[in-house]
């Protein structure tokens, strides 16, 4: 089962305002599936961006070069993951190994999608972010931070402490690593109960049961 | 206490508070389509769980099947045939009613659930498309969901939501002749901001909008995504009963009437609360054109587009050049007279029988001008069938139109319809961004009687010059 509480990883700045959804995950791959279901939309995470017109990658955007390969954490500018409601923006991110993204601010249903994937997504203020970017970019041989979801710290690569805030709800339930659905099926009773009285207010509603 | 059309609606399908603004809420109906294919099914395999209630769930294939006439499950596009396939093989295994491909009941989800009187007032209705809004217009709480959220809701039958705040547009007095629902949206996302929205759920109201019939008032709410609302509504009355009478899915008989007067009951109580309230002057809307890559940048066809040089400051006239460029116009010209590569009429705002029979009155006796390209695609196997047996598909034929198979098309572009880079197109559809219609493709949105007056002249047109 997923869950998110300290994570240890390399980071890597994409600082772009207004990075859409479909630079996350290009329309035209939104039908590839394959044998890794969502995880599987990792390869194609910012095509556009990563490959040149013949599939080549392009050596100079960020998550080719080296010393950013298996970053986990992304930073990127104002309005992030705008555009959209595709959930495949964040599986795309999962899928390429990226769990946490720090950003100035995000589109609302990124946002929302990012935590029903377990992908963190904080939102700091511009500068903060920006110092961030510029201490990973100066990379001297320490381009790793921690997420410590539990203390809501960032520990930056200088090694100084920043503070972030996040929904209580939401904290808890990427801790505990909780399956929305198996949470909602402890409500069953409740849910079959409610139908019940449902059903004779607003039969109309109903259809008959198939097969 | 008085209550507005959302309230009463979100109250009824609260199963448990779960504080901070959230609440666990029944959904009465889903549909899935093509695009979200056997994923969605992935946690059921998992639990090793039957869906509870198939019959509440719908699906159809819109998303990524080309409209060529005679397609097949062989999309154009890579892996959209396992979108298919996958779709068709778990609604079987599940139960769940779907409308296949070659099935009259196919169709761009948000044109069927109303046409099959799946969509009725005063439920809640969700499908991971974001312009499930447009089934609002049917009095009902409506829509786009993620596919993590539809997982959940064929599991269980209910979504955690959180409870947007309430907005208001009132449309007052008349529209003039040759102005449309769609020009009624545009205007209102041109007045408010492509943001407007966000955060709320709007419910559309005033004479202007009691005046609409219900394929109208789906255009409306179609865009209410467009100005970054989650949900848009329209409260049912006699006109949305009598379309709904004797649909497939509808009730019948005693539960039908039993159904009527609990729909009397919702309509926004007078002096109900709104956390924000707008009126527009629906006397005031002309024609309306988009000239640039949001819904917002947009027009009446007697305007001249914007000129950056005016803009208020940087931030304004970076996007306007931005824009502008994208767009391929100068600054400060005219709209009207803008030479067109293509013209299309289809998509989930425009593409349904009352869409086609007025884009056929401007097409009749009319050739569509040489080196443009014009298709339409009907919203549904029905609606391509009511027109057919019309005769409309006639007229689009010979005017010069192709006439197509069902599906989302040139709306998204997916499916392996495509326009090529450069074009000028203008489209009945609700998204103008940069390559949605293939890349370079520069997308004017407006009415489908628009779209058929500049088909026939090659030029964006005031389609009250051509009109009867
Ligand atoms: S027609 Fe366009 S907006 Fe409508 S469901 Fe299809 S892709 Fe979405």
């Amino acid at each position: 089962m997923d869950n998110f509480d300290v994570l240890t990883g390399k980071a890597a700045p994409l600082m772009r305002a207004n990075i859409d959804t479909d630079a996350i995950l290009p329309s035209r791959y939104l039908t590839r599936s394959s044998s890794q279901g969502k995880a599987g939309f990792g390869q194609f995470l910012f095509a556009d961006w990563r490959f040149d017109d013949a599939g080549k990658p392009r050596p100079d955007f960020v998550l080719n070069r080296p010393e950013y390969k298996g970053a986990q954490i992304l930073l990127a500018g104002e309005n992030m993951g705008c555009g959209s409601s595709r959930e495949h923006a964040p599986w795309a991110l999962k899928g390429f190994g990226i769990r946490c993204v720090i950003a100035p601010s995000f589109g609302e249903i990124f946002f929302n999608n990012c935590f029903k994937n377990f992908v963190l997504p904080i939102a700091l203020d511009a500068a903060t972010v920006g110092k961030l970017a510029a201490q990973v970019e100066a990379g001297t041989g320490n381009r790793t931070m921690t997420v410590d979801l539990r203390q809501k710290t960032i520990t930056a690569p200088d090694g100084s402490a920043i503070g972030f805030t996040i929904d209580e709800q939401r904290r808890q339930a990427l801790l505990k690593g909780l399956d929305p659905i198996g949470e909602t099926l402890l409500m069953w009773d409740e849910i079959t109960a409610w139908r019940t009285k449902d059903q004779a207010k607003r039969p109309w509603a109903y259809l008959p049961k198939s097969g | 206490m008085a209550l507005s059309l959302f309230e009463k609606i979100w109250r009824e399908h609260v199963i448990r508070d779960l504080g901070n603004g959230y609440a666990l809420l029944h959904i009465d109906r889903n549909v899935n389509h093509d695009l979200v294919g056997s994923l969605v099914f992935e946690p059921l395999d998992k639990l090793k769980r039957r869906m509870p209630f198939p019959e509440l769930n719908f699906a159809t294939m819109d998303h990524g099947i080309d409209t060529d006439p005679g397609r097949g499950d062989e999309t154009k596009i890579p892996g959209g045939k396992d979108g298919v396939q996958g779709l068709r093989r778990k609604s079987k295994e599940y139960g769940v009613h779907l409308f296949d491909l070659g099935d009259v009941r196919q169709g761009i989800v948000h044109v069927i659930t109303p046409e099959l009187g799946i969509a009725l007032p005063g439920l809640t209705l969700v499908c991971g498309d974001s312009h499930t809004t447009t089934v609002g217009g049917m009095g009902a709480l409506c829509w786009g969901a993620g596919v993590t959220e539809i997982e959940h809701v064929l599991a269980t039958q209910t979504l955690l939501v959180e409870k947007p705040k309430a907005l208001r547009i009132l449309f007052e007095g008349r529209v003039a002749k040759g102005v449309t629902p769609k020009d009624m949206i545009l205007y209102a996302i041109g007045q408010l901001g492509a943001k407007a929205g966000n955060g709320y759920c709007v419910e559309f109201a005033g004479e202007a909008i009691r005046a609409l019939p219900v394929e109208g008032r789906l255009t409306v709410c179609n865009m209410a995504i467009e100005m970054a609302a989650r949900f848009g509504m329209v409260a049912a009355d006699d006109t949305t009963f009598e379309y709904i009478a004797g649909r497939p899915f509808a009730p019948k008989g005693a539960l039908f009437d039993q159904g009527v007067r609990y729909w009397r009951t919702l309509p926004s109580d007078p002096g109900a609360a709104f956390d924000r309230e707008v009126t527009l002057d629906a006397g005031k809307i002309e024609p309306q054109i988009t000239w640039g890559t949001s819904p917002q940048d947009v027009i009446g066809v007697s305007g001249r587009v914007p000129d950056p040089a005016k803009a208020p400051n940087a931030e304004q006239r970076g996007y306007l050049e931005r824009a502008l460029k994208y767009a391929g116009l100068a600054p400060g010209a005219p709209i009207d007279g803008t030479p067109i590569d293509v013209a299309f009429i289809g998509s989930c705002t425009n593409s349904r029988l009352s869409d086609l029979r007025r884009a056929a009155q401007i097409l009749k006796g009319r050739k569509v001008a040489k080196g443009v390209t014009a298709w339409c695609v009907p919203g549904s196997g029905q609606v391509k069938r009511d027109a057919e047996a019309e005769g409309i598909d006639r007229v689009f034929r010979d005017a010069g139109f192709e006439w197509r198979e069902p599906g989302c098309s040139m709306c998204v572009a997916l499916g392996g319809d495509k326009f090529g880079p450069g074009q000028r197109s203008i489209s009945s559809t609700n998204r103008n961004f940069e390559n949605r219609q293939g890349v370079g493709v520069r997308t004017h949105l407006a009415s489908p009687e628009m779209v058929a007056a500049a088909a026939v002249t090659g030029r964006i047109t005031d389609v009250r010059k051509l009109a009867v």
